[in-house]
Parts: C-alpha cells; structure tokens; sequence
C-alpha cells in the first residue's frame, strides 16, 4: 500500500513538473484546439460508420420474406451476456480515457496564463464592452463615428490575458478567431487569455450568454498589431478619452 | 380499480364532460396527446419565425431583439416542458404502461386526472404570456441576474414550471406504485417491456430531481418580486448557484425525454423484427439504470465556460464521457435486437430505423462538447444548438412519431399507415437534415446561439460561403419540416376517424397491450378475465 501511494506521489510530481515546464513555453491554444478537434472528429467518425453499416446492413439483409417468419436471435449465454455488455463498456472507457487526457492538456493551454501576459480589464454592459489597459487608459466598446462597432487593438508578441467582470447581467467574452470563450458575470472575475504571435484584423468578440434585447449587437473587432502601432492607437485613445 | 376507470355507461352524461372528467388512464394519455401535440404547433411556428429571421442579415419578420428572444423563450420551454416530456411521459407512459403490464388502470386515477389538468393548466398559463405586454424573454433556462432585471414577466415562467413540476412529481408517484405493485400476476421485473422500464427511471429522475428545479425558480421569484438576494452576489448572493440548481435538474431531464423515447425504439423494432431484446439484462441493468446513476454528477458540462472552479470542470469531463459506457451498451442491445430478426417494414419502423441514424449523430457530436477544452469553443454556438436538436427535438420527436404510428391501430382501431405517412417521413427526414447541418458547421466556425442577427460575421466565409448561405439552407430545411409536420397533423387526424381499419393486433407483436385486449380498450382494459403471465412469457418472445 505504502508502495503504491509512494509510486502515484511520484507520478503526479512528475506531472506536475511537466505542467510548469509547459507553462514556460508560450503555447497556442486555439491550434491545439484545431488538433485536437481533428482528432475527436476522427474518433467519432470510426465509430459512426461502423455503427451505420451494421444498422444499414442488417436493416437490408434481415428483410422478413413472408408475415410469418420471427427472428431467430438466440438467446444469449450468461457468459454472452456479461461479455456483450463488459467489452463495449472497456472499449468506451478507453476511447473516454484516451479523449479525457487529451482534452485535459489542451485546457491546460487555455487556463495556464503566460506570466508574461498584458492584462487587459474588461468590463461587460448591456450592451458593450469597456477595456481598461495597464497604464490606465480605458477604451470602450460603444460604436464609432461609422456606426460600426470599434475595433479594440492589442500588442502583437506579448500575449494577453483578459481579466473580466460585469456590472450587469451574465455576458460572455467568446472570440472563435481564438477557438475561447468564458462567461463574465457580477461577482466573480474570470479569465481568458490569447497567444498574440501573428498580428490579424479578422478576429471577432462577441458576447455569447443571452443578455437581453441587444445581445446579438454585442460585438467588437478585436485587432492584433505590432508594437508601435498599438501604442499610437493607445495614446489617441487616451487623448479622446 | 374497475370502479375508477370511467364514467362512461352513464349515458346521460355528454361526451365533453365524459373527456374532461375521465380518469381513464387512456383518456389521460389522449389528453396529454392532444395539449402536447398542440403545444409542439405552437411551438414550432415560433420555430420558424426563428429560422425565417435568421435567414438574412438584418432584421426582417420581428420587429424588436425583445420579441425575437420571446419567441426564443417559448419555443425552447414549450417543446421541452410542454411537447416531449408530457408526450412521452405524459401521453406514451399513461395510455401503454398499464396494459403492457397487464393492469386495469393506474394506482390512483384521480391523482392521474389532476396531473392532466395541471399540464392543462400550465399550458394556458404558457399561451397567456403571448397577451401580457411584457412576455417572459428569459430563454428556457432563466438565468439571473437578466431573469431578475428584465422586464418581462418572470412570474409566468416561474408558475409554469411549477404547475409541470407538481403534474410530474404527481405522474411520478402514480406510475411507480402501479409498476410496483399492479403488475399482472407472474410478472417478474425481468419480463417488463423495455418501455416500462425506461418510463420508471424517467419517474424516478423526476422524483428525485423536479425539487431542485421548483426551488431554484421559486428563488427566483423571491429574488425579482420580494427582494430578496439568493443570486444577488452584490448582497452576498451568488449567480452560479442558479445555473448549478438549474442544470442538476435540467441534465437528468435530458434522460427524462431520452429513455422513453428509446424504450419505444425498442418496442418498435422488437415487434417489427419479430425478435428478442439482444441483452436485454444488460440494456436495463448496466444501460438504464447505469444512465440514471450517472445523470446526476454531470451536469457541470452545462456550465463548462461558466466561470466554475478549473478542478470541477475536469472532473465533470470525466463523467460526462463515462455516459458513454451505458449508452454504448444500450445502443449495443438495439442493433442487437435486428440481428437474425425479420424485420416488416412500415410507417413506425421507418421511423425507428430514422432514430438509429439520429441517435448516432446527436451522440456522437455530443463526444467534443463533453471536452471542456473543446467547449471553450463549441458552448453557445449553433453546434451546440444542432447536437441537442439532434438528440432532443429529432430523435425523441421522431420516437414518439413513431409510437404513434406503432400505436394508432390500438388508441384507434384504425392505421394510420398509408401515402401521406410515407410521404410526411420522408419530408421531415429530409428537412431535419437540411436544417441542421449547416447549423454544425456554421457553429464550429463560431456562429453564435440566440442571435437574430451575425452581421459582425460577414466576413467569415465557410468553405467559400457567408453564414447567411448557410441559414438560408437551414431555413429551407425548416420550411420542408412545416410541410412534412402539417401533412402528417392532418394524417392523424383523418386516419382517427376515416382510416382503414386495422385488426387487434395488427403487427402480430407478444407484448400484453396487443394481445390481451381490444382495440381501442375498453374501462377497464382487459374485460372480465384479469391477466396472468406464466413465468416464461416475455413481450419480446417470437421465437420459441
């Protein structure tokens, strides 16, 4: 027993030391999401085909030739029965435990944040979103002179952390550019954080939990630019805040 | 219980009281029917006023973001509370349980009449909030704070769920105790229609969790109308706890709609394949029972990007996925049950051999969503939309179509088979395809559940196509689904009365409720001799 206990301290020591070594290096979840759904995809591909060529193949093949005719099954041993029911259950439970330990270290890249991260605060409203940045400046949400919703701009290189919280309602801060999304509520602060390697213009915040009448109107561009750029759009934001 | 069953004899007494008073188990079961197929009408026009308004960017049908989300309200609650769980458990349970386990009616017929008018009552409360100024826009689930801030009428929810919440936990006890102790003599729990045994672990989800639904939405009403703070964390209450209450019930509710449903797949197929239940210890032990263990510690993958501790939504993934396990088996057991069968093809079994298909993908797309680090992704998306419409709105609505047709010889005397049936399947199959696909694919890239509009996705083309191409698919899907739906409404309704008419037992089936009684059955089910089972009967046993 003592053994046993030592041996499973072991393990999850070494996991552990394995996590931290993880978290120094800067990972990208939205492309472990990508492998990951690919192979999910493929998991539950092999199963559906399998199971719809059994039902379409008995389906034709177990035709009744006259309105007399009854199956003619078996009926099943106890050792049948035990074993048709034991050998799915392992064969799920494996497939299970395989998905879980996979879905397991890619949450692990979503949660662990860089300790190099920017945070960004933000603060959710019916129906928008405000952003405070380290040095103060607060830029909102609200739409702009073009009555489209203003694009928010984050440093390229340093990755950014989300820190969220809402005066109102639930909302939830969902961008699908980074495959993430976690809800933002009153009382409790919740986070996400993004890996800003690549600058890109294409990625979209919209709040994703039902807030009432604008909720579909709850939207910001979210742009990834280098360094210098960020900074003047950061000082003019300043300046007209 | 002779006694109980019926006014009818009483000639005197008009044919609409005769209905309004019954408490005929068969009645009741019609009564549900006929609220819940009316509750699935209204319920689906809301549908399609949904997908009509999702078909272009902008704002064309509704003329506010507030009564798009009422109708949203309604539609989710309505064919939830409303169509599939008093269809199944309601109508299915009510009109069949009994004579499959050869009794006369249920425990206690007039606790049984109350559970209807109880429904009745909630779906005329339901109907209301279309005539109030400020309809509830709360979304089936109610979460607050917006449930307790919004001005819509909270309180109509709130009482409506309580009103289905006493009818089930009523329904709940009744059928249990008739389970227990009204079986026909010699019949041992292993000889019970698989119908019966997924009814009992439906009542006994109901029974164990309904009280948590009740309080978390009566805590609700104390929050927004007395001022009260339970979910307030401004005065030291905390929002989780309502979606935690809600979930703990709403999860097993799943299973309250699921295992009825499959427990008539399983009736189905057995009857038209002429074949036993393959495994069929395993499908109740291990499949049944093994889903009602599990249902009540998985209902964090509802709140997987809600803010819950990281550590909890670990352990839920694990959970979550071990439902696998017991669904595999039982799903084992239904494939199972076509093999060496002799399967007579009809408007049922078309329905049945469709639900294998739909079981298949709304299960297995539900396999990324118990991954909380896919989910970060996937939650509030229209994939989600299209796996629980997969598994809940199609497979369960086109188990109970099936039953339907299964059943119509017996509640009627009559087929409802024919052209128009044929033709009506094929239309909703057809339909529910072309809606709901596009939703996966359009939800994996990221379009949003509950929104009217996605014009800030305009941009984002799926393989070189806008969302908007992708909901006008949909929304043609859904169209095709109004056509097939109709045309089958109008089937029934005409086969009741003009349709060719059909023998006792018509599919030749050795389940009880075929082959002991008239059709339709008569006060007291089964005449003057009561029925006793030796102890080698079984429903499913064709081949000697």
């Amino acid at each position: 027993m003592r053994k046993l206990l030592s041996a499973m301290t072991g393990l999850a020591g070494a996991a552990l030391a394995s996590g931290q070594a993880l978290a120094q290096e800067i990972r990208n979840p939205a492309e472990e999401w990508e492998h990951l759904w690919d192979e999910v995809m493929m998991d539950i591909t092999i199963i559906g085909v399998i199971m719809t060529i059994a039902a379409i193949v008995m389906l034709i093949k177990y035709r009744a030739t006259s309105p007399d005719q009854v199956g003619t099954a078996k009926k099943l041993t106890t050792v049948q029965s035990i074993s048709f029911a034991l050998i799915p259950a392992a064969v799920f439970m494996a497939d299970d435990f395989y998905l879980a330990a996979n879905g397991w270290t890619v949450w692990n890249a979503y949660r662990r944040v860089p300790e190099n991260a920017m945070e960004v605060k933000v603060t959710a409203y019916q129906w928008y979103f405000e952003f405070e940045y380290p040095d103060g400046t607060v830029a909102d949400g609200l739409l702009g002179d073009d009555d489209l919703p203003k694009p928010i701009l984050v440093p390229q290189g340093q990755p950014v952390v989300f820190r969220m919280y809402s005066e109102d309602v639930l909302h939830s801060f969902g961008l699908p550019y980074y495959r993430v999304k976690e809800d933002i509520m009153p009382g409790r602060i919740t986070y996400v954080w993004i890996n800003t390697e690549e600058a890109q213009t294409d990625a979209v915040l919209q709040c994703a939990e039902f807030c009432g009448e604008n909720h579909s109107k709850m939207s910001n561009p979210i742009h990834v630019v280098p360094q210098d750029e960020f900074e003047a759009w950061l000082a003019k934001t300043a300046a007209e805040g | 219980m002779n006694t109980h069953t019926t006014t009818a004899g009483h000639a005197a007494v008009p044919a609409w009281k005769e209905w309004l008073l019954t408490t005929d188990h068969k009645r009741i079961g019609i009564m549900y029917l006929v609220g819940s197929m009316a509750a699935f009408g209204v319920a689906g026009l809301m549908a399609l006023i949904i997908r009509a308004e999702q078909m272009e960017l902008g704002m064309q049908i509704v003329t506010s973001g507030t009564q798009y989300n009422s109708f949203l309200y309604f539609h989710g609650a309505a064919m939830i509370l409303a169509f599939l769980i008093p269809g199944l458990t309601g109508f299915a349970a009510n009109y069949f349980l009994p004579l499959m386990i050869g009794a006369r009616d249920v425990a206690f017929p007039r606790i049984n009449a109350f559970s209807v008018w109880l429904f009745f009552f909630a779906i005329i409360l339901a109907l209301l909030s279309f005539v109030i100024p400020d309809a509830p826009d709360i979304m089936w689930t109610g979460y607050p704070p917006y449930s307790v801030n919004t001005s819509g009428n909270t309180a109509f929810y709130v009482f409506t769920v309580h009103l289905l919440g006493f009818s089930s936990i009523l329904g709940a006890v009744n059928f249990l105790v008739t389970v227990i102790y009204l079986r026909a003599p010699g019949m041992g729990w292993n000889q019970l229609n698989i119908f019966v045994w997924t009814t009992v672990a439906a009542f006994v989800l109901q029974l164990v969790f309904i009280p948590v639904l009740a309080a978390a939405v009566t805590l609700l009403l104390f929050d927004k109308y007395l001022g009260t703070h339970f979910y307030d964390p401004s005065a030291g209450g905390d929002v989780l706890l309502y979606q935690n209450l809600f979930w703990f019930y709403s999860h097993p509710a799943v299973y309250v709609i699921f295992l009825p449903a499959v427990g008539i797949l399983f009736e189905i197929i057995a009857t038209m394949s002429k074949n036993r239940v393959f495994n069929y210890k395993a499908a109740v032990y291990p499949g049944i029972w093994g889903i009602v263990a599990i249902s009540g510690i998985v209902w964090i993958h509802h709140l997987y990007i809600s803010g819950m501790p990281d550590w909890i939504r670990l352990g839920h993934m694990v959970t979550t996925l071990l439902i696998s396990v017991p669904v595999g088996i039982l799903v084992l057991s239904l494939w199972g049950t076509l093999y060496k069968g002799a399967i007579t093809y009809n408007t049922a079994m078309m329905y049945a051999a469709s639900c294998l298909y739909l079981l298949l993908i709304g299960g297995l797309t539900g396999i990324p969503l118990a991954l909380p680090s896919m989910t970060l992704h996937l939650s509030e998306t229209s994939y989600v939309h299209a796996h629980f419409h997969f598994i809940m709105a199609l497979f369960s609505a086109f188990a109970l179509f099936g039953g339907i047709y299964y059943w119509f010889p017996k509640m009627t005397g009559r087929y409802a088979d024919g052209a128009l049936a044929t033709f009506s399947f094929w239309m909703n199959f057809i339909g529910v395809n072309v809606t709901f696909w596009p939703l996966f694919i359009i939800g994996k890239e990221g379009m949003p559940r509950r929104y009217w509009d996605y014009e800030m996705f305009k941009d984002v083309l799926v393989m070189g196509h806008p969302f908007e191409d992708f909901h006008k698919v949909a929304t043609v899907g859904a169209g095709i689904i109004a056509i097939g739906m109709i045309m089958q409404t109008y089937n029934f309704i005409h086969s009741a009365f003009k349709g060719k008419p059909a023998p006792t037992n018509p599919w030749n089936s050795r389940s009880l409720e075929w082959t002991h009684t008239v059709s339709p059955p008569g006060p007291g089910n089964f005449g003057d001799t009561d029925v006793v089972v030796d102890e080698n009967w079984t429903p499913y046993e064709y081949n000697k």
